[in-house]
């Protein structure tokens, strides 16, 4: 059986590492903000003694615990694909990029594992104080993680500190300039909001929907969905502030990319339109149907009203990435960015005339933003990913070059398997997931110790044996 | 100041050492799914996975830190190793997604289709996680064909009887390892089921490891005579006779069963002395019997700026690591869990 469909390896390996690390990232997006959220959570209960705090905490726990773990597998098999698709960028590039990923290892991931086995089930074994700690751990954990790997997909964007060896090796010459390469800081402060926002979005629309079931006397319910409406009027502000930041760093160190993302084709002298929508056509090399508002694309961009541009035209063909992706993806994440501030301010102004909890409208819109996160930064990698082909390491390596002497079929094999077994179990998971948060927080009137019974359990979080009747809260 | 010793062979070291510790570590957990057959019950598989739950994450970071290190410090032998078993890699990745998610998806399960999915799931993927390894190990001491800096060979090189002899022997050892720890962990009737049990794969193990020993020294010259060869054979003698003890003891401690953590320790020392052997043939290549540590070295500066950190970091990893396995120490009870 042909499962090729006629692609080279190349291609193959391209769609499955995009494949497999837009999956992964799907859960460090949510984790990243969770981990956090739910260190707050814990200090909020030890430090005010209200057990709605606690509640919240053990309801996102086992949540947690799931999207850790696909968090964790999908994890592992993108630390394999460098070498097993991009054996020749692994060669080349692994002097400098390799000793980033294993600080990775060594300062993120066995802080994240170590403490979460204690943060998961160690509450009575350890004490509140050790417990706490735990929580935090994973929290930075979390953080650090995110700090190295953006490191490393910095300097494959804006690459130096490197010297090129005999061998066609990538030698460090300075360690300093490769972690911190010019993308690196607003690529890390738009991503980390980026997760903060996303899990916001989540948790924001979990809270909805329980208020939209009538919920809204679960106090558990009314403190997330408060919470997560803070959180998007406070971070979405700054999000589309340091995109902004991102965007002017694109330009000045991939101008490619950007002319990519605003779909500039042409030249200009005399003022720089900002292309609102369009439909790029490559071939011919314009934009159909152009939307556009004149002259304001030269301010956006930290120019003069007049300023000129040289377009995509000046580009030779074959270092041009694919334009309408990037332009479409990049329109996907402003657009929700937009809207995660529209919800923001609106969640502001019912607060503010004391209907937070009963603004049906807000609340619909809340679920229906939900899982925005989500498209928001898949869309924003694959505008950084696509932006800068054909370059595997920006302006020095070829993607076609980094690819490892494997038959097509080989790859086309395993593609098929990650594509089925992918959607499978991480379907399930996102079923189990949704399950979940469709149960409300337990409501527990007095005190912890009279949640009904022991929790029976059950690995790493407490079974589906759980207070059945606490938790059900009647409709008012 | 003049550095003294050679970076490239403490690296080669530290990474053997991860991948030790990663092997004992993930050996018992994967072997806990492997043992899963065995155990029909609801309640005893329950109890089984308990013993673990709260570790299995870390044990898998060892495995990160293996391949991220041999990335960072050998980045050829990285490049060229990956390619080579690729399928093999793909079928550990995936085996190890089923088992990991499973940890988790069995709780969420309602005890009908999907009690018995995820359970089938963490069998058969640890399974597969762990005859894989096997054969990659196996691949890597019959030899990968090498072409300049790259892989040589088909993409199904690796299929041989001695590659699959290796794999069986992983299953087969892990077993041992996972049998050794329940024993450790768990008291009572099912403990006592994990005893015979541990027996059956202890012998089975033992029985491997003598013919993957046999059969190693036949694929290449080079092993041929550093074990075989007159007065090399001396100086490699300690490995088998300790071996030789090291089994002797395991049976009288299983089946005198007075310490239940001893079977363990001594598995670990079994373990680590099948760890000499091995270095001990492939010493001193990376990939016998065509790149040396050295060639695939990455340079100086790369490899110092890691061994800093690793040389700061490990220990306190291990400390955290060690607290970790502390806070849970102690028999598991059936129907305790953590909470
Ligand atoms: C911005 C953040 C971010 C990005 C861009 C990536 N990851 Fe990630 N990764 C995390 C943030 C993260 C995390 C939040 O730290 C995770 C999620 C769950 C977890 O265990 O840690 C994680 C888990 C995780 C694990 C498992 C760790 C464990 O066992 O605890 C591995 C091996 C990787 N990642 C490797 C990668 C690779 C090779 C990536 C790029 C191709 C990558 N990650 C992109
Ligand atoms: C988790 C966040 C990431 C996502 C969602 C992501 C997404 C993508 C996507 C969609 C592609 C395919 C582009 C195309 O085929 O045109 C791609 C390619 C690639 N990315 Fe990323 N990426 C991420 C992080 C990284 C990081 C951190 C690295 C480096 C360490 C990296 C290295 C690569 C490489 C080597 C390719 C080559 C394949 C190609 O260019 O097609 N990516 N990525
Ligand atoms: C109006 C708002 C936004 C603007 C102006 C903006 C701008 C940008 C730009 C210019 C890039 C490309 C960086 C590059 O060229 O390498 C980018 C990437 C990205 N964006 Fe946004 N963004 C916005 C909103 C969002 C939102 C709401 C999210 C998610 C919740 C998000 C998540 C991401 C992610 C994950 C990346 C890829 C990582 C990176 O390169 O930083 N963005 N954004």
């Amino acid at each position: 059986m042909d499962l090729t469909f006629g692609q080279e390896a190349l291609i193959l390996a391209r769609i499955q590492f995009g494949f497999t690390v837009a999956f992964h990232f799907l859960f460090p997006a949510f984790s990243i903000g969770l981990a956090s959220y739910l260190a707050v959570l814990n200090g909020m209960f030890l430090w005010t003694k209200d057990e709605a705090y606690l509640r919240l905490f053990k309801y996102w726990l086992k949540i947690f615990a799931i999207s850790f773990a696909m968090g964790v597998v999908s994890g592992i098999v993108m630390s394999y694909q460098f070498g097993t698709n991009w054996s020749v960028f692994s060669d080349r590039a692994g002097p400098v990029i390799g000793p980033l990923m294993a600080y990775e290892v060594l300062t993120a991931f066995f802080l994240e594992a170590g403490f979460l086995g204690i943060m998961l089930f160690g509450r009575e074994r350890v004490g509140p104080g050790l417990h706490m700690t735990a929580c935090l751990m994973v929290a930075i954990g979390t953080a650090i993680s995110a700090t190295w790997i953006l490191s490393v997909n910095s300097w494959m964007q804006t690459p130096q500190g490197f010297e090129l060896s005999d061998n066609g090796q990538y030698l460090p010459a300075d360690w300093w300039a490769i972690i911190f390469s010019p993308s690196f800081l607003p690529r890390l402060f738009h991503t980390l909001t980026a997760a903060y926002l996303t899990t916001a979005f989540i948790v924001g629309g979990v809270g909805a929907w329980h208020l939209l079931k009538n919920r809204s006397r679960n106090p558990g319910v009314r403190t997330m969905f408060s919470m997560a409406m803070w959180m998007a009027a406070l971070v979405a502000p700054l999000q589309i502030f340091f995109g902004h930041e991102q965007g002017l760093n694109t330009y000045e160190h991939q101008p490619t990319k950007v002319l990519a993302m605003e779909g500039h084709f042409e030249t200009y002298e005399d003022g720089i339109p900002l292309i609102l929508f369009g439909i790029p056509d490559q071939e011919a090399g314009e934009m159909r149907y152009a939307l556009s508002i004149p002259k304001i694309g030269g301010p956006i961009l930290g120019k003069g009203w007049n300023a000129s541009l040289d377009g995509l035209d000046t580009i030779p063909n074959e270092l041009e990435p694919p334009v309408a992706i990037v332009f479409w993806t990049f329109r996907v994440m402003v657009g929700i960015g937009l809207l995660m501030l529209g919800v923001g301010l609106w969640s502001l102004w019912s607060r503010w005339r004391g209907e937070l909890y009963h603004d049906v409208w807000l609340h619909r819109a809340c679920l229906l933003m939900g899982p925005s996160g989500l498209v928001a930064v898949i869309a924003g990698w694959m505008t950084t990913e696509v932006g800068r082909q054909p370059y595997v390491i920006y302006g020095e390596m070829m993607t076609a070059d980094a690819v490892s002497p494997l038959g097509a079929q080989a790859v086309a094999a395993s593609l098929v398997a990650f594509v089925l077994i992918y959607f499978a179990v991480f379907g399930a998971g996102f079923l189990y997931l949704l399950k979940l948060m469709s149960d409300p927080p337990a409501l527990g009137q007095r005190g912890p110790e009279e949640e009904s019974g022991p929790i029976r359990t059950a690995g790493i979080t407490p079974g589906n044996v759980e207070f059945p009747d606490s938790s059900r809260q009647p409709a008012e | 100041m003049e550095i003294s010793f050679d970076l490239t062979i403490a690296w080669a070291l530290v990474l053997a050492f991860a991948v030790y510790v990663y092997v004992v570590l993930d050996g018992f957990d994967l072997g806990i799914g492997i043992l899963y057959p065995f155990f029909p019950e609801k309640e005893d598989r329950d109890l089984m996975m308990n013993t673990v739950a709260p570790v299995w994450d870390g044990n898998e970071t060892w495995l990160i830190l293996g391949g991220g290190g041999l990335f960072a410090a050998f980045p050829l032998a990285y490049a060229i190793i990956m390619p080579a078993v690729y399928p093999l890699i793909i079928a550990m990745l995936l085996g190890l997604v089923f088992r990991g998610v499973a940890f988790e998806f069995r709780w969420r399960a309602d005890g009908g289709f999907s009690t018995w999915f995820w359970d089938g799931a963490f069998i058969g993927g640890s399974t597969v996680a762990a005859l894989t390894q096997g054969m990659i190990l196996g691949t890597l001491l019959q030899g990968i064909e090498v072409d300049g800096r790259a892989y040589g060979g088909g993409w199904l090189d690796w299929l041989t009887p001695f590659t699959v002899l290796c794999g069986v022997a992983v299953v087969c050892g892990y077993a041992l390892m996972g049998a050794c720890w329940l024993n450790w962990k768990i008291e009572g009737r099912l403990q006592h089921r994990i005893r015979v049990l541990a027996r059956t794969f202890g012998f089975a193990t033992v029985g491997f490891i003598g013919a993957v020993s046999l059969a190693t020294p036949f694929l290449e010259q080079a092993y041929f005579e550093r074990w075989y060869s007159f007065p090399q054979m001396l100086e490699v003698a300690p490995v088998p006779i300790v071996v030789v003890g090291l089994v002797l003891w395991l049976a009288k401690e299983l089946f005198d069963e007075r310490n239940d953590w001893m079977p363990f320790a001594i598995t670990l020392a079994l373990f680590l002395l099948c760890f000499i052997g091995l270095g001990v043939s492939m010493w001193p290549y990376v990939i016998p019997p065509e790149i040396t540590l050295w060639e695939a070295a990455s340079p100086f500066s790369s490899q110092l700026f890691m061994f800093v950190g690793a040389i700061i970091l490990m220990p306190i990893i291990l400390a955290y690591t060690g607290y970790a396995y502390w806070v849970f120490r102690g028999k598991m009870k059936p129907g305790e869990g953590y909470h």
